[in-house]
């Protein structure tokens, strides 16, 4: 067990009488409550904490939040793990275990760093330029070199965790708690508004965790404790800490992911992601450093100033015994004074500038620190660790001269100057403006209703922030309408005057050439990849991010974007506003896939829909099937029976005594008013006018192309009120149809539509036996005159008031009876005792299949969306004399065309397997030339019947070739096959059985 | 994520919208009078403008009402929503 050999004795947010015990590598090690992982390494003396993305190099953790690039971690093991987490926003817990995902077989010995050796052959794009070829190769590479590249490693095992999705709307949503932040929600409270205010750290206040500044005659941490009590006052005000507005959608949607539990946590809920429709939103996100781009400036304890500064301050660790500072501005000499508090012996602060104020020169004298204005750090010494650094007089900007002196330390914190986070402001379609004093981009013109505030927008005074959060909190609940807009009086913060930066992007010097100056250190893009790119012509700033993969990763160029730009801007002599940014998207930092899918995972997937007779179904040990959101019985097996030999025995018990089957599924659309007939005229090809009360119809209807949509039968059961079926896929497209019809195309047709498929139990009853079995629970005549074929009657069934259909999809004598949904079981068993006497049979799905693909019917495979009537055979059902939905289409000369495929039927020898589903019909199998495809197959079974395979297909002019012989060969299942073309209907063409 | 205003329940978020496409399209009233030129004009044929377009839009997870949304296609502004007509608004 490891000391905590660079914690210091005094300071920090941590809590000292809290300490937990970790791993990070297999090394068990101990850090306190209030350390974030980074922290608690750091203040173990570890800082090599992963390898480079492309060269391996030893890395170190570079920042102390979101833009971290280098220290992103396999966080526990097995089902829990997670990848490409980042050290420095994970907050330490007890029992934390963590890895570096980068390296093989370990950070400290890593065989991939070789390509650092042979890196002069790996230039940008280089898996491009050598991996193209031969290109069917690229897969099998691939896999390789995302090894190598070694991201995390996604969990294998079904994730354990539960997240929530968690829908809000307020008044004003406030993104980043500090400074800024808790000022605007501060005002915005006070004026009543509902607010919700984000932070992604674990403790809100920001910058001020870090500052020493005072505000108002208080630190900076008293008014943060302050302020924080004052809004847990309101009630109306929401703190989410640990929570990342991670995505700006239009129309003010924003997503916050909140972390709600660690993995020791016993909570239920790991994440929730917050789906917020905001009035009005403050941006007070901040701004994120940019390091400095200099020779082997990727070494570990190369460091941003403001990071080395949190380590110190907030968590009261050395990250270093002799430090070096090396800057462009002046905010990195608030780093070298706390270091140097802290005991650190500060060698040097290196500045780009030639001037500085009065007052920092006095401060650097009695802390007797080293001061090398208008100088550059040229080089960070040192392999595993910096062990120094070299220096060079600049004498114009960005260009060094020889080095002249070099420094050792362990420590080097550097400061480019801050750019604000963006991100938000941008998604949200805002514009950017380039401002050349701050070296950045700042938000200009907004687009939604929101604001940006403090350094977000380039305020980097804490004065400054503090003022512009209080106005913009104000502002944002007046405009939701709240208060009278008028912001606070600002707090009293003693601010020096300061040095105005100088952009310093790229040391340029004279150092040798295979040194690398990293850009992007997550993925090891340097500034000659940068410079390689510009002179292949990818100098467009989004081909140069996708040709060296600049800004690209986890870390998504928080800390590289522009630099890269400002790099590529000098390189083709372009000023940098005219350069531009990448596109900012969502995510803001990345999001585990398991939040994002919520509670919709596994059978929360979708909705299961159940039939009224569901539970009778199980009861009889049927086998389900997904069809949609239904679950259907797919067939009944008896014990020791297969599944092909019940579905035959419920096919031949249907075709020899009698069978049930559950169509409850079947979309059912009750139809009233006084077009209602003539609509169905406009809607169906076929008459309706002219069908009388107590009939039903088989009806097809087509989309306005002339393809076949939907069919169904439909029963008149009074002068202006019907009921038409749809087949079970279709059900919600043909409501969505007829109501587009009815309100948008013929708004003038008085006809109204209810959806009633949930409020019907359907069971048809079907077999030569089936009017007996219907005799003896109908309460009347069910014979052939009183109930012929298509006939419609209500009777009592089992005392159960009941719509009868004497309609057939089997082809048999068959009647569909519809009573209420509650009712269903008790008919279902009432119908199975009064069939025992002739065998009667429940068969399912298939064996409905079985039964249609005999008889010929048409379903879904055939209704493809491209087939019209006259390809279906059903040519003769369009009504000529009036017009509906599609019949104009069917005149274009392709529609009529001869050689369209159209529906038969397909016979294979006795003995052969089955036909499989999609084959194609050719002349001759043998053939590979001059061997056209002819048609496909679309629905395929065995038929118990006939005892032979049997197919539906379409086929090229196919009742032409009906006595043909073809071959059907599927490639997929290896089957090829001699079928014999006949007519689609199998069985009684006549249809002697069904209208008997 | 689009807030659209349903003129019967309100503003709702888009994803209880079906799109139904352009707006400005009418149905010939005699079909077998016009040319399979203009037929095909009216089938298959859409505008794709940038800028403000007249859509249509079905409450399908409200209150099956196709209503009219004035949408700007590139910014995805909402300037206004309104029934396709008022008629069919009512029960027969």
């Amino acid at each position: 067990m490891s000391t905590q050999s660079c914690r210091l004795r005094n300071g920090g947010l941590i809590d000292r009488s809290r300490e937990l015990s970790f791993s990070f590598n297999g090394r068990r090690l101990r850090g306190y409550a209030g350390d974030s992982l980074a922290s608690a390494l750091l203040a173990n003396n570890v800082h090599l904490v992963g390898r480079s993305f492309k060269y391996h190099r030893p890395r170190g953790i570079v920042g102390s939040g979101a833009e971290e690039p280098n220290a992103v971690v396999q966080l526990e093991h097995g089902a829990l793990t997670q990848p490409n987490l980042r050290a420095t926003q994970i907050p330490l817990y007890d029992g934390l275990s963590a890895s570096s995902q980068n390296c093989w077989p370990s950070v400290s010995f890593d065989i991939g760093a070789a390509n650092n050796l042979v890196s002069r052959i790996l230039p940008a794009g280089f898996y491009y330029k050598t991996f193209m070829w031969p290109p069917s190769k690229w897969m099998s590479y691939e896999r390789l070199i995302r090894k190598a590249a070694g991201m995390g490693k996604a969990p294998v095992e079904p994730d354990p965790d539960h997240y929530a999705h968690h829908y809000a709307h307020c008044d004003v949503l406030i993104a980043g708690g500090g400074p800024t932040g808790l000022a605007a929600a501060l005002a915005a409270g006070r004026a009543g508004a509902r607010v919700i205010i984000a932070d992604e750290n674990w403790e809100f206040g920001g910058s001020l965790l870090v500052d020493r500044a005072n505000i108002d005659d208080a630190s900076a941490l008293e008014w943060v404790t302050q302020t924080m009590a004052a809004l847990a006052d309101m009630p109306e005000v929401a703190l989410l800490p640990r929570s990342t507005v991670f995505g700006y959608f239009d129309h003010n949607f924003l997503t916050i992911a909140e972390h709600v539990a660690d993995a020791n946590d016993s909570r239920r809920v790991r994440q929730r992601i917050w789906k917020v429709r905001a009035k009005q939103v403050v941006l007070a996100t901040g701004a994120i450093e940019r390091p400095l781009v200099f020779a082997d400036n990727d070494r570990p304890g190369v460091m941003l100033a403001s990071a080395a500064r949190s380590y110190v301050n907030r968590f009261a660790v050395k990250p270093g015994n002799r430090a070096v500072i090396f800057t462009n501005n002046d905010s990195a000499y608030a780093t070298a004074f706390d270091l140097a508090c802290a005991g650190v012996d500060v060698a040097a602060v290196v500045d780009a500038r030639t001037a500085t104020t009065t007052t920092i020169t006095k401060q650097l004298r009695a802390a007797g620190i080293q001061h090398l204005p208008g100088h550059a750090v040229v080089r960070a010494r040192g392999g595993r660790h910096v062990s120094g650094v070299s220096i060079a007089p600049l004498t114009a900007f960005g260009l060094a001269g020889k080095p002249d002196k070099t420094i050792d330390c362990d420590l080097l914190c550097m400061s480019g100057g801050f750019s604000p986070a963006v991100h938000l402001f941008s998604q949200s379609k805002g514009r950017l403006r380039y401002d050349a004093e701050l070296a950045a981009f700042i938000p200009d013109v907004s687009v939604q209703a929101e604001r940006s505030a403090g350094a977000a927008r380039g305020t980097m005074t804490l004065a400054g922030c503090l003022a512009e959060g209080a106005r913009a909190g104000a502002d944002a609940a007046y405009a939701a309408g709240f208060g009278d807009g008028t912001a606070c009086s600002p707090l009293a913060v003693a601010e020096e005057n300061q040095t105005p930066l100088q952009p310093l992007w790229m040391v340029h010097s004279t150092i040798r050439r295979h040194r690398k100056l990293f850009v992007d250190f997550q993925n090891d893009v340097t500034a000659a990849d940068v410079a390689l790119a510009a002179r292949e012509g990818y100098f467009a700033v989004e081909h140069l991010k996708r040709y060296t993969t600049l800004g690209m990763g986890t870390d998504q160029g928080k800390l590289s974007n522009i630099n890269g730009l400002a790099i590529l801007s000098e390189i083709v002599s372009a000023q940098i506003p005219a350069v531009g940014t990448t596109t900012f998207r969502p995510p803001y930092t990345a999001i585990t896939l398991g939040a994002l899918a919520g509670t919709e995972v596994g059978a929360h997937f979708a909705p299961v829909r159940r039939t009224p007779l569901h539970a009778r179904h199980e009861q009889a040990g049927a086998r389900f099937i997904n069809a949609g959101l239904w679950r259907r019985p797919q067939f009944y097996p008896h014990p020791n029976e297969s599944d092909i030999d019940a579905v035959n025995r419920e096919a031949l018990a249907v075709r020899a005594g009698v069978g049930v089957v559950d169509v409850s599924t079947l979309g059912r659309i009750d139809i009233k008013g006084r077009d209602a007939a003539e609509f169905l005229e406009r809607v169906y090809i076929n008459s309706w006018k002219n069908l009388t009360i107590g009939k039903a119809r088989y009806g097809l209807m087509l989309r306005e192309d002339g393809m076949v949509f939907d069919d169904g039968t439909t029963a008149r059961l009074g002068t202006h009120h019907f009921l038409m079926t749809t087949t079970t896929a279709n059900a919600t497209k043909v409501m969505v149809h007829l109501e587009y019809l009815l309100q948008v195309v013929w708004p003038e047709l008085e006809v109204h539509l209810t959806s009633v498929t949930e409020q019907w139990a359907a069971v048809a009853l079907a077999g030569p036996s089936s009017r007996k079995v219907l005799s003896c629970l109908a309460d009347c005549d069910v014979g052939n005159a009183a109930l012929p074929h298509m006939g419609y009657i209500e009777a009592q069934v089992a005392g159960i008031p009941a719509r009868i259909f004497r309609i057939s999809f089997s082809g048999e004598l068959a009647y569909e009876i519809n009573v209420a949904s509650d009712h269903g079981p008790t008919l279902w068993q009432a119908l199975l005792d009064a069939g025992k006497p002739y065998r009667i049979v429940p068969y399912g799905t298939e064996a409905m299949a079985v039964l249609r693909i005999e008889k010929g019917h048409v379903a879904g495979m055939e209704l493809d969306g491209r087939t019209t009537p006259e390809d279906l055979g059903l040519g003769k059902m369009l009504n000529t004399a009036k017009d509906c939905i599609g019949k104009r289409s069917l005149t274009r000369p392709l529609l009529a065309a001869a050689g369209r495929k159209q529906l038969v039927g397909l016979l294979a020898a006795d003995d052969a397997p089955l036909i499989p589903r999609g084959a194609q019909l050719v002349e001759n199998a043998g053939h590979h030339s001059r061997n056209p495809i002819l048609g496909h197959v679309t629905s395929t079974c065995y038929s118990p019947h006939l005892k032979r395979p049997i197919a539906l297909a379409l086929l090229a002019a196919g009742r032409s070739r009906i006595g043909e012989t073809l071959s059907a060969v599927s490639p997929l299942s290896n089957v090829t096959l001699r079928v014999k073309i006949t007519h689609h209907v199998f069985i009684d063409p006549d249809a002697a059985r069904m209208r008997n | 994520m689009m807030l659209i205003e349903c003129p019967f329940c309100g503003p709702r978020n888009y994803t209880e919208f079906t799109y139904g496409g352009d707006a400005g399209i009418t149905r010939p009233r005699e079909p077998d009078a016009v040319t399979d030129a203009e037929w095909t004009d009216y089938v298959y044929v859409r505008n794709n403008p940038r800028g403000m377009h007249d859509e249509l839009w079905y409450h399908s997870a409200g209150c099956r009402r196709w209503i009219t949304v004035h949408r700007d296609t590139l910014t995805h502004d909402v300037a206004g929503t309104e029934a396709v007509s008022q008629a069919s608004t009512q029960l027969p």
